[in-house]
């Protein structure tokens, strides 16, 4: 057992209920009144400096046979300094389960607890705001407890939410003796700017934003809820819809999380293809970023140049897996197929291309006037509040922390590359902007090393438990037709148990908390969106500022709504 | 379509050679000067982008003009997912486009609830709005959308003057 583990049951012994390090992931279990307690003290040197909120999410434990409790609310920390994660499980009783807030501790908690409110009905005692947040406001019940039904449709008759409550009041400015006026005003949720789907309520005074109440939920598809009716490998296409517009990052992610559940190694070949997609996903996420973000400023032109090269990654992703968007194709235990030639060359062409056209992007915003004053010094988040906010990705690194996943925790042989993590100190909008251009090129060269050294061998493990035996044993064989049976019939039998995987998805660090009861269906897959903490930053970064740089801050965040909502 | 009623209220040959023409002119100009409003949610929305970027280019059909003013447009694309907490806005933004107006259902979420079929998705948009064309694909591709495109347009062409004189006034699935 680790020093930290014995430390906590030294030190907390009434609350302690059980620990745990299985996979390398050190867990605690506490019952609901150590939650507070524990979690400060971890914040302090001497408790192991866990200053990260990494996550926060529920598990209802009706199935899987608690004793003492039902529900649970699990954390993840992460100490920034030397890398150590730490996941701590609260304990709640089945009727009336409450938890003292953390909001005041992390900024990112505020959001995360609303949505634990919402899924599971676990109140968190001092929340300054405890709504729904992702389901509407009419809805009833809690929709990720077990004893929902998954198909369960509550309509909304009447309407968006007014907000006006969270918005305080308007009118006559108090602050100048009614001199100016206070204006509500609504962005969204179909509004060019907010790309479909977010809503953000502002009270203006002239156009300056004196205050900003953001809603979402518009695009909540159930993803959580809905994962738990089919088999492990059938979540795969719904992680492709998550963010859609690097669906190869999630795909890898899913599967690597359940790899590590189940304790199984993929082939190098298959981990060098996996890089390759994944970062060509990534260039064409931040691609989508600028092009969409610069049209929102009126730069026009930016997003033909960006979209022109974007056609040709999508050209050489679809003569691989036969989608364009949205790829399904990476599997448990490996990917779908091998790659053919004509990939690789198209990747190689696309590689070439991409310095020009990122050059040509630039070379319009670079030193442009008009570009450069609506970003620079707009929508700051300083370095010191970033990480309680739980920003990650490149809008953490524009804040100078240079915290990535691939380097920090290489997973998928990351570590095997030579590859630079670009960081600003700015923190404001160019910043973030200039941080994407740069990890373009970071990511080519990658690309480019996986296509030099790209090793032969399998793209698939050859683990039975995972992977279907090859079609000419399944015609010959019983054994080998049973197998396959078994394995499209009954799915993966993922060994009981729970895990954290992170990986470096394009806007941040894009985890899977895997919940396995040991039977082919997952029990509980929870996301942790890299979006969703950083979306709950937009009223401390447009608070004070013109309506015009809300939009600038908002596409240089790169919400993504099927992230976001799930 | 002040000109319209004045000529279905009249006979004879030539108010009738008359109204067809006014018929068919009417029709060649609204066919080839589509207006979309791209109601994008969701991944459908990122290749909608792609539809009117550069390699797909939508302006050769005529329809380039994108409006996010629902005054401002004749054809509401529904690009994506269409949640409950979602629909009741998809609602207000068709009612507030004017006559004439279609509606293409871009995707299989829009136009059926796709593979989400569970508690928070509208099993297909037409429970909220009514639908002319349905564009299967998860998400389509641009040519596919152009092929829902030129299948919209030969619908207008067919249509009398008269089908838009009558607002349709849609209503929720629930409260029929």
């Amino acid at each position: 057992m680790s020093a930290i583990l014995d430390a906590i049951r030294a030190k907390f012994p009434a609350h302690v209920m059980a620990v745990h390090d299985r996979l390398g992931q050190e867990t605690v279990t506490v019952g609901a009144d150590g939650l507070r307690p524990l979690v400060e003290w971890l914040r302090t040197p001497e408790g192991g400096s866990y200053e990260f909120l990494v996550d926060l999410a529920g598990v209802d434990g009706m199935n899987l046979g608690w004793k003492t409790h039902r529900f649970e609310v699990v954390y993840h920390f992460r100490n920034m300094e030397n890398g150590r994660r730490l996941r701590v499980r609260a304990a709640l009783p089945a009727v009336d389960p409450h938890l003292p807030t953390v909001s005041d501790l992390w900024r990112c908690a505020n959001w995360f607890e609303r949505e634990v409110w919402d899924m599971f009905g676990v109140r968190f005692d001092g929340h300054p705001n405890l709504k729904r947040i992702l389901t509407h406001h009419r809805f009833v019940g809690h929709a990720l407890r077990k004893d929902y039904f998954v198909k369960d449709q509550q309509w909304l008759d009447d309407g968006a939410e007014s907000l006006m409550d969270e918005l305080g009041d308007y009118g006559e400015n108090p602050d100048d003796g009614g001199f100016s006026e206070l204006v509500p005003v609504n962005i969204g949720p179909a509004h060019p700017a907010t790309h479909g789907t977010l809503r953000i309520l502002a009270k203006l005074d002239g156009e300056t934003i004196v205050k900003a109440v953001q809603e979402i939920g518009y695009l909540h598809r159930a993803f959580e809820k809905h994962s738990e009716v089919g088999t492990w490998t059938q979540v795969i296409p719904y992680t492709d819809r998550l963010n859609y517009c690097s669906a190869m990052l999630n795909n890898v992610a899913y599967c690597a999380g359940v790899e590590r559940l189940l304790g199984i190694d993929v082939p190098e070949r298959c981990q060098a293809i996996r890089v390759i997609v994944g970062e060509m996903s990534r260039i064409i996420d931040h691609l989508v970023c600028i092009g969409a973000a610069l049209v929102d400023l009126g730069a026009l032109t930016n997003f033909w140049y960006a979209f022109a090269i974007r056609e040709k990654a999508y050209v050489a992703l679809e003569g691989l897996c036969g989608a364009r968007l949205t790829s399904s194709y990476v599997r448990i235990g490996g990917v779908s197929d091998d790659l053919n030639p004509a990939f690789i060359e198209q990747v190689r062409d696309f590689c070439r291309e991409l310095p020009k056209a990122v050059d040509d992007i630039l070379g319009l915003v670079k030193k442009n006037r008009i570009f450069l004053d609506r970003v620079v010094g707009v929508g700051i988040m300083p370095r010191d509040e970033a990480l309680s906010w739980g920003f990650t990705g490149p809008c953490l690194r524009a804040s100078g922390i240079g915290y990535d996943i691939r380097k920090a925790e290489p997973y998928s042989g990351y570590d095997r590359y030579d590859f630079s993590v670009p960081t600003r100190t700015e923190g404001d909008t160019a910043a973030r902007f200039f941080v994407r251009f740069d990890e373009m090129i970071e990511s080519m060269r990658i690309i480019e090393q996986a296509l030099d050294k790209l090793p032969s061998g399998p793209v698939f493990s050859t683990d039975r438990r995972v992977v279907p035996p090859a079609k000419t044993d399944v015609y010959k064989n019983i054994e080998a037709l049973m197998n396959h049976f078994v394995l499209v019939y009954d799915g993966i039998k993922v060994p009981k148990g729970e895990s954290y995987m992170a990986t470096e998805g394009a806007n941040g660090e894009l985890g899977f908390y895997l919940v396995s009861d040991g039977s082919g269906r997952p029990y509980r897959v929870r996301v942790r969106p890299p979006c969703f903490p950083i979306f709950g930053a937009l009223p401390r970064l447009v608070e004070g500022s013109m309506v015009a740089d809300a939009v600038a801050v908002l596409g240089s965040l790169n919400i993504i709504a099927g992230e976001l909502d799930r | 379509m002040g000109v319209n009623s004045y000529f279905a209220n009249r006979q004879g040959f030539f108010a009738t050679k008359l109204s067809t023409l006014v018929n068919g002119v009417t029709n060649w100009g609204r066919e080839n000067s589509l207006w979309p409003y791209p109601f994008g949610t969701a991944c459908c929305g990122i290749e909608f982008m792609g539809v009117v970027s550069n390699v797909h280019d939508i302006s050769r059909f005529g329809a380039e003009l994108v409006r996010f003013s629902p005054k401002q447009a004749d054809l509401l694309v529904v690009a994506g997912t269409i949640t409950h907490k979602m629909a009741p806005v998809l609602q207000r933004v068709y009612d507030q486009m004017l006559e004439p107006k279609w509606v293409i259902a871009f995707g299989v979420c829009a136009a059926s609830g796709g593979f989400y079929d569970n508690y928070s998705v509208v099993q297909g948009i037409d429970r909220v709005i009514p639908v002319d064309v349905y564009l299967p694909g998860c998400p389509p591709r641009p040519e596919a959308f152009f092929e829902a495109l030129t299948m919209l347009q030969k619908k207008i062409r067919d249509e009398k003057l008269d089908a838009h004189e009558f607002a349709r006034v849609p209503q929720m699935a629930h409260e029929r």
